[in-house]
């Protein structure tokens, strides 16, 4: 049997893919479970994040097929954040290069930590 | 999951999950999250809310006709009382198939769901087509789902929002008198309360 993408025309839906797990990647619970956590400490409203997702997910370039989905979803909490002044956008930058090079450092198998970083900050 | 390649002492960090333990860092270092609660959180809604909430919904209502008229009136409430309540103060309306009304959800704004009862959003529903579509071209919507309705069906298509979400209560299917709201329960699949699937015997 054919993929099923292979006679899908643009307009059509993306088929279900198995769908064992609802995220495919753990970074993308992660981000989930952010945005649960911090509605239920009132960081934000509902309705404000829906805006912000609404908003991001409205931009051109989104993909059709929602792969991008929890792209999304992360770029959206991180401008709420930074709209809030929880967090800035360059200190997002900077710990996202940060645990970038410690992920490099850290021998395979071993559990990544921010320590590892080789040129901390 | 073991790779072996060149790179096998390399941990290479995809771009956005080094954003996600950045936000995690700047998070937890202002008390605003600790880590185990959110791997609770993943728990919970990777094995512990799902579908089979909604098909607990779906059999009770038609098992039990006074539960029905609750779920018609009040379904919020009606679904609260099994156990299942929405984190983020959202409403539930329940939505009831019929013989000449079929009901379809969408959300054409993003992706609210009823994540209490349903757990969380399959790929299409998040899709750009599908929150398009499901408003424009509801039939050939369902048909591309294997849903093919009489000409004389009306379909009414709900878009959620931030405050109301929807849950399609499907027809039960013939032949099913005598089961068990267990056994009835079963049959409810997830697309049959988005009103993308029916609800039959033989599935």
């Amino acid at each position: 049997m054919n993929p099923p993408e292979t006679h899908l025309q643009d307009h059509s839906l993306p088929l279900e893919i198995a769908e064992p797990c609802i995220f495919a990647q753990p970074w993308q619970a992660q981000a989930f479970a952010l945005v649960i956590t911090l509605h239920d400490k009132d960081v934000f409203s509902w309705n404000e994040w829906a805006d912000a997702l609404s908003g991001e997910l409205k931009l051109s370039g989104t993909s059709r097929d929602g792969s991008d989905y929890y792209d999304c979803w992360l770029r959206a909490l991180e401008g709420l954040l930074i709209g809030k002044n929880i967090a800035s956008g360059h200190d997002v930058d900077a710990l996202a290069a940060a645990w970038s090079r410690a992920a490099q450092a850290t021998p395979h198998g071993q559990p990544i930590c921010l320590d590892n970083d080789p040129e901390p900050a | 999951m073991t790779h072996r390649d060149d790179h096998d002492h390399d941990n290479h960090l995809d771009p956005m999950d080094a954003r996600v333990r950045a936000l995690e860092t700047i998070l937890g270092a202002k008390g605003l999250i600790d880590p185990g609660s959110i791997d609770v959180i993943v728990d919970t809604y990777q094995n512990r809310i799902g579908p089979q909430n909604g098909a607990r919904v779906v059999a009770k209502a038609w098992h039990d006709p006074d539960y029905a008229d609750w779920l018609k009136l009040d379904a919020t409430a009606a679904i609260a009382s099994l156990g299942f309540t929405g984190r983020q103060g959202e409403h539930m309306r329940a939505v009831f198939n019929g013989p000449q009304t079929h009901n379809l959800v969408v959300c054409t704004l993003c992706s609210c769901y009823p994540w209490s009862v349903l757990g969380l959003p399959p790929v299409w529903y998040k899709s750009p087509p599908y929150r398009s579509r499901a408003v424009i071209d509801p039939r050939g919507v369902l048909a591309e789902f294997g849903v093919s309705l009489n000409e004389d069906v009306r379909i009414r298509v709900w878009d959620s929002t931030a405050e109301l979400r929807y849950l399609v209560v499907p027809m039960r299917p013939a032949g099913t008198e005598n089961y068990s709201e267990e056994a009835l329960a079963a049959l409810v699949t997830r697309d049959s309360m988005i009103g993308t699937g029916l609800v039959d015997i033989g599935t």
